[in-house]
């Protein structure tokens, strides 16, 4: 039973930091960006393949799993994702699946369209018992580095310059252009460190989601689960339907496995019905 | 005759172009042949259910990345009732319609509120549960699909035939009526008022509109036309399967509509046979690979525009 609220929450952990980049660009762009999946898959590709091609060990691939999609994220964004953000939704629901079918074939023709493996390193399998409840320790080492993103974006939210730039952006563009703010730069950066967060996710997911070159559509509905429940105004919204969603699928596959993920969509089909603009948000304009 | 009115005329009134494809679908049937049926009968099937997401989509502006759902809800109960009732095409055909119809009344209260991320979420949702249901009862045949659906003849003189000729026709004649249904409610003073609540909501509202009880009609009336191309497709295939209630239907659906244009009453047909022409030079071509140049296809049409795009004489003038 906890060991399974544990799983639970460290599966929402999970979701969270795949999420969160996803969260910031609706909030501030407004763009719906389905294609948010596709750099969570470019995360887990450089971890499997570094590990299996180059023997790199899996600690040392984390922050190029980080980087790669990044990079991807800060170039996409400049050249591909401006000049979408006036247009109307239609557009970006569009542009953003064209991007998801090229990178799920683009996966396909390079690396092959099976489920890829990775092989973690001796001391984060297994598990142990903390009075009486099962951990595994991959388990534990996924929240322990969530926990710390959590915190660490948290603090650069809430304490530094760049993060106050950014919540006077999230909150009223225009004025925020008005007060010498470079809201297209604190985008850019922004877009690029979510990019880098979902790949990190998937890197480290990899073990727990699988991977292969369905992932962005087969993840998409839940990442933009965690942003629809969560509302985009704050970063514990997103948090909290993160750990909601992962604690709620598990239990649910877990205790009626013939429902499958009818539970999970059915929650956020009456969520959405009674409150619009997420669980956690503020009614927005 | 005052302008207004005027211009609601010339919104009715038939142009020739208009009745030479009017004429141009029925003469499909005959140009098809033994060897184009089966493909004609799958454009026609497509074109209706493009159609209908047209009407909420392209006239009442409800972006949906769910429109599967009662397309799924239709094949599989007209394959349910073939199976296990009586396999008359019509009455199965009906007892499709009528249970898209239902569930597009009951989902319609859904799309009536929230921003339009909450609306493709909800109506992506509500597909998805579709699509656990169909996978997990234990009725529907799961992932194999419903298999050994036996369609009697059509107004019981009319065999489906192995080339597909009669359900070629059937689909033909459908997606006829549809087309005209269409027609009638897009330049009916409820279609322009659609029009309307599309370009501003607010607006509308503030002149008296019922919103929402005007988005819910057109959303069940184009579930209804939905579910009719999804019992068609189950009827002339012989087969309910998981595909037509999958995430690529909404998508696929969506690429034909704007490849023809959304907002247009002949842009679901020309989008559906554009689409299939692509997608068949396409698989030709890279049979594993055709979703990128697919998805290559999407971005390049939404960052050109669809309207410079295919107007190739505009690209070197200044927009």
């Amino acid at each position: 039973m906890l060991t399974l609220l544990f799983d639970g929450i460290a599966y929402g952990m999970l979701l969270f930091v795949l999420a969160v980049g996803l969260a910031v660009t609706l909030g501030l762009m407004n763009f719906v960006n389905l294609a948010h999946g596709a750099f969570a898959m470019a995360g887990g590709y450089v971890t499997v393949l570094l590990m299996d091609r180059a023997g790199v060990p899996f600690l040392a691939t984390l922050p190029l799993a980080f980087l790669i999609p990044a990079v991807f994220g800060a170039v996409a964004e400049r050249t591909l994702y401006r000049p979408m953000y006036k247009r109307p939704h239609l557009d970006h629901v569009l542009f953003s699946i064209g991007l998801v079918f090229m990178a799920i074939a683009a996966v396909d023709y390079a690396v092959g369209s099976q489920q890829q493996i990775i092989k973690l390193p001796a001391w984060l399998q297994g598990r142990f018992e903390i009075a009486g409840v099962g951990i595994g320790k991959y388990r534990l080492f996924i929240v322990v580095v969530c926990l710390v993103l959590t915190a660490l974006l948290q603090w650069v939210l809430a304490r530094t310059r760049f993060g106050s730039r950014l919540r006077a952006a999230v909150d009223d563009p225009r004025v925020a252009r008005g007060l010498g703010i470079n809201v297209n730069t604190v985008f850019s950066v922004t877009f690029a460190v979510g990019s880098g967060l979902a790949g990190l996710g998937g890197a480290l997911g990899a073990e727990v989601l699988g991977l292969d070159p369905s992932f962005p559509l087969k993840f998409m509905v839940y990442f933009l689960i965690v942003v629809v429940v969560g509302g985009t105004t704050t970063i514990t919204g997103p948090l909290l339907a993160a750990l909601l969603l992962g604690i709620a699928d598990v239990f649910g596959k877990y205790y009626v496995p013939q429902l499958g993920a009818f539970i999970v969509y059915l929650l956020m089909v009456v969520i959405l019905y009674f409150r619009p603009q997420g669980l956690f948000g503020r009614s927005a304009s | 005759m005052n302008t207004t009115s005027a211009s609601i005329a010339a919104a009715t009134r038939w142009r020739p172009w208009e009745l030479a494809l009017l004429v141009a679908l029925p003469a499909s049937w005959f140009l098809a042949g033994e060897g184009h049926s089966i493909l004609g009968n799958e454009i026609a099937i497509f074109a209706l259910f493009a159609l209908s997401l047209d009407l909420i989509l392209g006239y009442a502006g409800i972006i949906s990345l769910g429109h599967a759902a009662f397309f799924g809800m239709g094949a599989y109960s007209a394959a349910l009732f073939a199976k296990h009732v009586m396999p008359d095409p019509l009455v199965g055909l009906a007892v499709g319609i009528a249970a898209a119809t239902v569930t597009g009344a009951l989902s319609s209260v859904l799309v009536m509120r929230g921003s339009d991320l909450a609306r493709l979420m909800i109506t992506m949702g509500v597909a998805a549960i579709l699509y656990e249901l169909a996978n997990k009862l234990p009725f529907t045949g799961g992932a194999d699909g419903l298999q050994g659906v036996v369609m009697g003849p059509l107004l019981g003189r009319f065999e489906f035939d192995l080339y597909g000729r009669t359900a070629f026709g059937y689909s033909l004649v459908l997606l006829i009526v549809g087309l005209l249904i269409a027609r009638r409610i897009i330049a009916s003073p409820f279609g322009w008022s659609l029009r309307a609540i599309r370009d501003n909501r607010l607006r509308a509202a503030a002149i008296g509109l019922n919103v929402d009880q005007r988005l819910g009609v057109i959303y069940t009336i184009s579930a209804a036309m939905a579910g009719a191309a999804g019992a068609l497709l189950a009827q002339t295939t012989g087969f309910a399967s998981l595909d037509v209630l999958d995430f690529h239907r909404s998508a696929d659906t969506m690429l034909m509509l704007v490849i023809g244009g959304a907002g247009w009453l002949w842009g679901g047909v020309l989008g559906a046979l554009g689409f299939k022409v692509l997608h068949d030079l396409l698989s030709a071509w890279t049979p594993q690979y055709w979703t990128f140049w697919l998805g290559l296809f999407l971005v390049v049409l939404v960052m050109v525009g669809r309207d410079r795009f295919f107007k190739p004489w505009t690209w070197w003038k200044k927009s």
